[in-house]
């Protein structure tokens, strides 16, 4: 399935508007006083959920893609992940703010002693050169191949986001072992084809045509010269 | 939340007030008087004349207690509607409506183990004995507090009947477990029932509790229906909730939480801002209600009373 490129750019919008629903609930709790008793804590945890929820939607977006043929699905990546980035850096802000109020020894000893928040902290600071070169000036700046090579950060940053979740819960595993299971079958769904084409690769599917016999010497097009 | 009982006002029915006294008459005011609790106390007020005497069933008379903080109390509404029931769930709002289903009548508890004279109490008799409203101070291990006014009695008072034998040095607590109606007792969340315990001296204590009311009622399910213990020196955890047996033991009792995270929840859970739990810092609380948090206090605010349990006792050991 194809679609316009004016077709895109309302469904672009339409994503931009409603990947905002998360937060707009939370404002409006917040504005209602419905957040419960703990509020700062729901507010807290609710962008945490939504952090890795966008990390996991952004994830599967490839193997959509591929599963689909629908090529325009990557286009939409970007929108994705950079709300993962937003939803990361108020989680981040909340616990500055509202959880810390800026206390910043306590912060740091948290980031250094306390496990759980190391690998948050890790995670977002991970998402920050992600966030910064999602344009498509920084794409071309990087070149296609380290700009992909540096993207593939986000398969640590959402196994370390899970870890986050994981440490931080008293005793029920439960939810975070959701999450751990969608991230291990996003990411080894990728491991899965990549092994898949370097044994097709080995198996010479995707051998160049033998080259007619040549005389004398090829000629590097490439200047090697440092 | 919703039962019709006589509100805190100058102007409660006469046939109420020669019946009983409610607690919340002796306590401050301004801490009742928060917009909902005002518009409640109208309807109450307005339906006074109609009410039947069942309806206010409820209430508990008790005593004010010296032994009660000057702090306001949190909210009726937050402290029933927030906090870990385990049994029935893991986070902190769904054990409320789960516990609905919890029958707390009729209920037995037994006092048994090494004592004299063990005995099976009905609740019907516990509510009888002299209670008194305890305003304290409750600090979860989690990094939040409340005010809460229990209304309850000393745990010694119950202890003293059953007359204790000289080889009883710890006493253990059982919480109900019903797996028909408790999903994370299904799923062995935990090794149920709920076990905690206290050192003989820590539950003779005048400030250890066993609470059978909130807010001068009965105390709601999501609290621990019909009566559970309360130790407000230590983590809540400590306290358990829907208690059905209380056993006077010689050996400390390898409660709960000791069995499933040994190094993060230890037997004494004694209230201590110089200790971490492994994975946070104990030094602050967030106070339900409260935007900034605030100190914790070393025993939660009464060391004065329980220090001396613990002279000579390695805080950071015995955590």
């Amino acid at each position: 399935m194809a679609i316009s490129d004016r077709q895109l750019a309302g469904l672009k919008a339409v994503l931009f508007l409603f990947c905002l629903l998360p937060l707009a609930r939370l404002g409006w709790g917040a504005w209602q006083d419905a957040l419960g008793a703990n509020p700062i804590e729901t507010i807290q945890r609710g962008l945490g959920s939504w952090t890795l929820n966008f990390l996991l939607i952004t994830l599967c977006i490839t193997p959509l893609r591929r599963f689909s043929g629908w090529a325009w699905l990557g286009r939409l990546r970007r929108i994705l992940g950079l709300y993962a980035f937003f939803y990361a850096a108020l989680h981040f802000l909340s616990y500055l703010w509202l959880d810390q109020f800026f206390d910043w020894d306590a912060i740091g000893r948290d980031i250094l002693k306390r496990p759980f928040i190391t690998v948050g902290f890790a995670a977002f600071v991970l998402l920050i050169p992600l966030a910064a070169t999602s344009n498509r000036l920084a794409l071309r700046r990087l070149g296609g191949r380290r700009w992909q090579a540096l993207h593939r950060a986000i398969y640590p940053i959402a196994i370390f986001g899970v870890i986050h979740y994981w440490w931080l819960v008293k005793r029920d595993v439960a939810t975070p072992a959701l999450y751990a299971l969608a991230v291990l079958a996003l990411l080894g769904l990728r491991a899965l084809w990549r092994e898949r084409e370097r044994r097709e690769q080995l198996a010479g599917k995707y051998a160049p045509q033998r080259p007619p016999q040549v005389r004398g010497r090829i000629i590097p097009i490439v200047s090697q010269r440092k | 939340m919703g039962t019709k009982r006589a509100e805190p006002n100058g102007n409660a029915p006469a046939q109420f007030a020669s019946m009983i006294i409610l607690p919340s008459e002796i306590t401050p005011p301004q801490a009742y008087f928060d917009r909902r609790r005002f518009i409640s106390a109208a309807g109450a007020l307005a339906l006074g004349g109609l009410l039947p005497a069942t309806a206010i069933a409820q209430a508990l008379p008790a005593r004010k207690s010296p032994l009660s903080v000057l702090e306001t109390p949190t909210p009726r509404d937050d402290i029933v509607n927030y906090g870990n029931f385990l049994e029935f769930a893991s986070d902190k709002y769904g054990h409320v409506e789960r516990s609905q289903a919890m029958a707390v009548r009729p209920w037995t508890v037994t006092v048994e183990g090494l004592v004299a004279k063990p005995r099976r109490f009905a609740i019907e008799d516990l509510l009888k004995l002299p209670l008194e409203e305890r305003i304290y101070r409750h600090r979860c291990v989690e990094g939040w507090s409340m005010v809460v006014p229990w209304v309850g009695f000393p745990l010694a008072a119950l202890l003293k009947q059953v007359e204790p034998l000289s080889s009883a040095k710890y006493v253990e607590f059982v919480s109900h477990a019903d797996p028909a109606i408790m999903p994370n007792v299904r799923r062995q969340l935990l090794d149920w029932p709920y076990l905690e315990g206290l050192r003989l001296d820590e539950a003779l204590h005048p400030l250890t509790l066993i609470a059978v009311g909130l807010y001068g009622e009965v105390l709601p399910k999501p609290n621990g229906a019909p009566l559970r213990l309360v130790v407000p020196w230590k983590y809540g955890y400590k306290s358990a909730k829907s208690v059905v047996a209380i056993r006077l033991v010689e050996r400390e009792p390898r409660t709960v939480w000791m069995k499933a995270v040994p190094d993060e929840y230890g037997f004494y859970a004694n209230v201590n801002p110089a200790v971490d739990h492994p994975r946070w810092s104990q030094k602050r609380e967030r106070r339900i209600g409260e935007f900034f948090k605030r100190d914790t206090l070393p025993f939660n605010g009464y060391a004065e009373q329980v220090a001396q349990l613990y002279s000579g006792l390695d805080l950071r050991k015995f955590f």
